[in-house]
C-alpha cells in the first residue's frame, strides 16, 4: 500500500450540508497540490433540513477511512453530541475515528493541511486543536 | 417486576404523549430554540415504535438499547443523543435479565442520566432535561407516581431558570421565563411509566 493509501481522512459534520460541503471544499483548495486527503462532508439531515443525521456521519467515516485515522470535526450542539455518541456506540464509526476539539473553518484547513502532509492521526488532531489558539485581533 | 413487555408499553406510551404533546413542546422550544424539539421528538419516538414493532426484543434491557439507538439515528437534533444514550445506558446497566424489580431499574436509570450529564455537561439548574431526570430518578424509590410528579415539579421549576447549555444559552437573561423544553419532554417520558404500569 502506498502512503498516500494510509492518508488520515477527516469529516466535517455541520446542521448545514452547504456549510460542510463548503468548508469541505475550502480545506482542499488550501492543500497546495499535496497529496489528495479523503474529506467528506456530513451535512444536515438525510432530508436535506438543517440539523445533525447520525447516518449520513456513519457513512461519510467509512468513506474516508483509509486505515490511518478518521478525524471528525463538528460545529454545533447536535453535531457535537451524535458524534459523541455514535463514538460512545463502539461499532458505528471505524475503530480510529476520533472527535477533534477543534474551531470548525479553521481546524478543518489545518486537519487537512496536514493529513496533506503526511501527518498521523495525533498530528491531524494537534493541528487542528491548535487553531484555537491563532487569535484575530 | 418490570418484563420487556413493560418497557415496549413505556415506549409506546412516551411514543403516544409526544405525539400528543409535539405542538406545545415546539411552542416551548419557539422562544429560547430552533422551535423542533416536538416534531424531532416526535420522529423519533415514531422511528422507536415502528422498530419496537418490528423486532419485539425478549429483555427489558434491549428494549431500552434498541429505542435508543433509533432515537440517536432518527431525531436529528440534540434531543437525539441525549434521549438515545439515556435509553441506552439504562438498557446496558439492565443487563440480560429478562425480568427487573423497581429498584433495578431506578439504579439502571440513575446511571442513564449519568451518562447524559457527562455526554452534554448539564447539571442540575442548567434549564435542561436534567432538571426534570434527576428529581424522578431520586423518587423513584417511592413509586412511578412519586417520579411523575417530581419531574413535572422539576420541569415547571425550571421556568425561572437562565440557561446555560444548548442554544437557549446564547440567549442569557433572555432564556428566564420560559419552561425549558427538553425537561417537558423528559417529564413526559417518566409520565408514561406510570401509564405503562396501568395507572
Amino acid at each position: 500500500m502506498s502512503d498516500d493509501d494510509r492518508t488520515v481522512g477527516v469529516v466535517l459534520v455541520s446542521h448545514s450540508a452547504e456549510v460542510a460541503a463548503a468548508v469541505a471544499e475550502l480545506a482542499r483548495g488550501l492543500t497546495g497540490g499535496g497529496a489528495a486527503v479523503p474529506v467528506a462532508a456530513a451535512g444536515g439531515t438525510e432530508g436535506g433540513g438543517l440539523g445533525t443525521s447520525a447516518e449520513l456521519i456513519s457513512a461519510a467515516a467509512a468513506s474516508v477511512d483509509r486505515g490511518a485515522g478518521v478525524a471528525v470535526l463538528a460545529d454545533l450542539g447536535s453535531a457535537v453530541l451524535t458524534v459523541k455518541a455514535l463514538l460512545a456506540e463502539g461499532d458505528e464509526l471505524p475503530d480510529a475515528a476520533r472527535l477533534v476539539d477543534a474551531p470548525f473553518v479553521e481546524g478543518a484547513v489545518a486537519a487537512v493541511v496536514t493529513a496533506a502532509a503526511g501527518g498521523d492521526i495525533d498530528a491531524v488532531e494537534a493541528a487542528a486543536a491548535d487553531a484555537y489558539t491563532y487569535r484575530k485581533v | 417486576m418490570l418484563d420487556a413487555d413493560f418497557f415496549r408499553r413505556w415506549m409506546t406510551a412516551t411514543a403516544a404523549s409526544v405525539d400528543r404533546e409535539a405542538d406545545r413542546l415546539t411552542a416551548l422550544d419557539s422562544p429560547i430554540g430552533d422551535a423542533d424539539h416536538g416534531s424531532n421528538l416526535r420522529r423519533g419516538f415514531t422511528a422507536v415504535t415502528a422498530a419496537l414493532g418490528k423486532e419485539a426484543p425478549g429483555t427489558p434491557g434491549a428494549v431500552l438499547v434498541l429505542a435508543g439507538r433509533q432515537l440517536i439515528s432518527t431525531v436529528g437534533g440534540a434531543s437525539g443523543p441525549l434521549y438515545g444514550t439515556l435509553l441506552r445506558r439504562t438498557g446496558k446497566a439492565l443487563g440480560d435479565a429478562a425480568e427487573v424489580d423497581e429498584q433495578r431499574f431506578a439504579e439502571a436509570l440513575r446511571a442513564g442520566v449519568d451518562a447524559v450529564m457527562q455526554l452534554g455537561g448539564a447539571a442540575p439548574g442548567d434549564k435542561t432535561m436534567i432538571d426534570a431526570l434527576v428529581p424522578a430518578v431520586d423518587a423513584l424509590a417511592e413509586g412511578f407516581a412519586a417520579a411523575r410528579a417530581a419531574a413535572g415539579q422539576g420541569a415547571e421549576a425550571t421556568t425561572p431558570l437562565q440557561a446555560r447549555k444548548g442554544r437557549a444559552s446564547y440567549l442569557g437573561e433572555r432564556s428566564i421565563g420560559h419552561q425549558d423544553p427538553g425537561a417537558t419532554s423528559a417529564a413526559l417520558l417518566v409520565a408514561a411509566l406510570c401509564t405503562a404500569d396501568g395507572e
